[in-house]
């Protein structure tokens, strides 16, 4: 079946959804994604949802974090304390965020472009995005890649990667073996380089080349001999998202 | 490990315990008394300009809209805003009340980022502190239990930690190095809720978000709720009082008080309302417009309603995902 690409986006975040683990879920992509791999590969993923929700069917899809549909048929309805709590103590797997501007360490921007107090663009802030960052074991960032979103450095790290590289998160006090794992953009699938902790290419997307990745990654990424490609959307895929999970088209 | 780091922010409170507990001692007492009062007297008595305001849940999602409306009807200029908040900060934003903001998120989430924060922000109208979600409520969470600072990993690295008003500690203990969040006692806190009695017995369904550390870290406080209830249907589930009366100043009863947000259970959202208020937006012109026919065009919470129409508010209440 023919594809936009936000579906793609939606399908290759969603494969990286383990079944048996917990994930906080941010508004959006991570959204569908979630729903998708409940139905797909990951029955059992329980999704977090900062504001309280806890292990919710997804059947009716959220409109923000803190809607009622993030605890439709949930285990728990808690509140954000308890939640937070639960990742600062270490037993939440992996945190989704977004951003508008990335860098090779995986830091994150979601506070604003230009100077803090004097803003060019300003976004809307952290919310629960740094705290995610800080205490999941592992956060994966969908985002848009263009090279002005793949930047050589944030105009303000929101979010902590592996802010300056190795060691650097362990010498600012954060949780050991913690930290980016993932990004998925709509042209390709990144993850990081074990010891220079610098983001390196996975797999590129269907009819995405290495050097388009290249050209929109504003800094130098580590391109390793063997690159994959992506699984284009299967039709059970496809048909999941626009029948059941987003008939409205909310966001697809 | 080295020295303390400290954000470069200015903080809008004083943590200290010592005064809180003095104020609380004098101000606040386990009296039963009838606190029912108008949208307009709650608003009246416990705000006054220069104070710092947080309102819970947030946005589109159990919260107090009806309250915000209020505040912008009566004309503040200098407030202080806990920035946690979609639709009812960007009215208190838009109505011009606050000029300082300690925020963590302002932004419609799927409907993309907030055209009235943008506009004040880089207009310089208000002046920004930032926080994470975490943090801002256990910033609560310390004043709620009568300490000065709560230590986090939130923030450690990061430029929402320089930009805040945070330091770094060592802990004692082990050595390792923490944020030190300073306790937020608020001067207001508002609070939409489903049901209260006329004491300011709370019960909230669904998510609690940060309801119950608002409410004990606020000096004064302000319940809205759908219901209000008999005192014996909360004796009759204690359990679920999440905010006890001594805790509350004022109990407003605000029927569709969340709207054009949810109230899980009892109404779903007013999308398309939503939708185009964020297109009027775009303009400040166009936010002064929506502020006018449906912020302070409508006198009271109840005229407001008339404006909605009972037809909408019927079909919010059968459009609501049950159990």
């Amino acid at each position: 079946m023919e594809y936009k690409s936000n579906e793609l986006l939606i399908c290759i975040a969603s494969r990286q959804m383990e079944d048996g683990t917990s994930a906080f879920i941010g508004t959006g992509i991570p959204m569908l994604a979630a729903a998708l791999a409940k139905r797909m590969h990951a029955p059992n993923l329980i999704p977090l949802f900062e504001f309280g929700g806890v292990g919710g069917t997804l059947e009716v899809l959220p409109l923000g974090v803190g809607d009622s549909k993030t605890f439709y048929k949930a285990f728990a309805a808690l509140g954000i304390c308890d939640l937070m709590e639960t990742a600062q103590r270490g037993l939440v797997d992996y945190g989704f965020l977004g951003g508008a501007q990335i860098d090779m360490y995986g830091n994150l921007n979601s506070t604003v472009i230009g100077p803090q107090q004097k803003p060019k663009v300003r976004l809307p802030g952290s919310g629960g995005a740094n705290d995610i960052g800080s205490s999941c074991w592992k956060t994966i960032a969908v985002m848009q890649h263009t090279a002005r979103r793949f930047v050589p450095a944030v105009d303000f790290v929101t979010t902590a990667g592996y802010l300056t590289g190795p060691g650097a998160r362990e010498a600012a006090g954060l949780a050991p073996n913690s930290g980016p794992y993932r990004v998925v953009s709509n042209l390709a699938l990144m993850g990081y380089d074990e010891e220079t902790k610098r983001m390196k290419l996975l797999a590129t997307n269907p009819g995405v080349t290495v050097q388009q990745v290249v050209e929109n990654t504003g800094f130098e990424l580590i391109i390793p001999e063997k690159v994959g490609i992506n699984e284009p959307p299967t039709d059970k895929e496809l048909t999941l998202l626009r029948n059941e999970i987003d008939p409205g088209r909310l966001y697809i | 490990m080295g020295e303390q780091e400290s954000g470069l922010s200015k903080l809008l409170l004083s943590p200290d315990a010592n005064d809180i507990r003095e104020w609380l001692h004098k101000n606040k007492s386990m009296v039963l008394k009838d606190k029912v009062m108008s949208e307009s007297e709650a608003v009246r008595t416990f705000i006054h300009e220069g104070c710092y305001v947080a309102t819970e849940l947030y946005g589109s999602v159990r919260a107090p809209m009806s309250l915000c409306r209020e505040i912008v009807r009566q004309g503040f200029k200098d407030l202080s805003l806990a920035g946690q908040g979609v639709m009812e900060t960007e009215h208190l934003i838009s109505g011009g009340c606050v000029k300082r903001i300690e925020l963590t998120y302002q932004g419609w989430e799927v409907y993309g980022i907030s055209n009235v924060l943008r506009r004040a922000a880089e207009g310089g109208q208000v002046t920004i502190s930032e926080w994470s979600n975490a943090s801002l409520a256990w910033r609560l969470k310390a004043a709620a239990m009568g300490i000065p600072f709560i230590p986090t990993r939130s923030m450690l690295g990061t430029d929402t930690f320089k930009y805040s008003g945070a330091k770094t500690i060592v802990c004692p203990f082990t050595g390792q190095k923490l944020v030190a969040l300073p306790a937020s006692p608020v001067d207001v806190g508002v609070i939409h809720v489903h049901r209260a009695d006329q004491y300011g017995n709370c019960q909230i369904d669904g998510i609690t978000g940060f309801a119950w550390e608002l409410a004990r870290a606020s000096k004064r406080l302000i319940i809205s709720c759908e219901e209000i209830i008999p005192t014996d249907e909360i004796r009759k589930y204690p359990d679920r009082t999440i905010i006890p009366w001594f805790l509350v100043d004022a109990v407003v009863h605000a029927p569709f008080g969340s709207y054009p947000g949810e109230m899980c259970y009892y109404y779903e959202r007013d999308k398309q309302h939503i939708k185009d208020y964020i297109d009027q937006t775009e303009t400040e012109e166009g936010a002064q417009a929506y502020l006018q026919k449906w912020v302070t065009g409508p006198k009271s919470h109840a005229e407001f309603l008339e404006l909605v129409g009972a037809e909408k508010m019927d079909g919010l209440r059968k459009a609501v995902l049950g159990r």
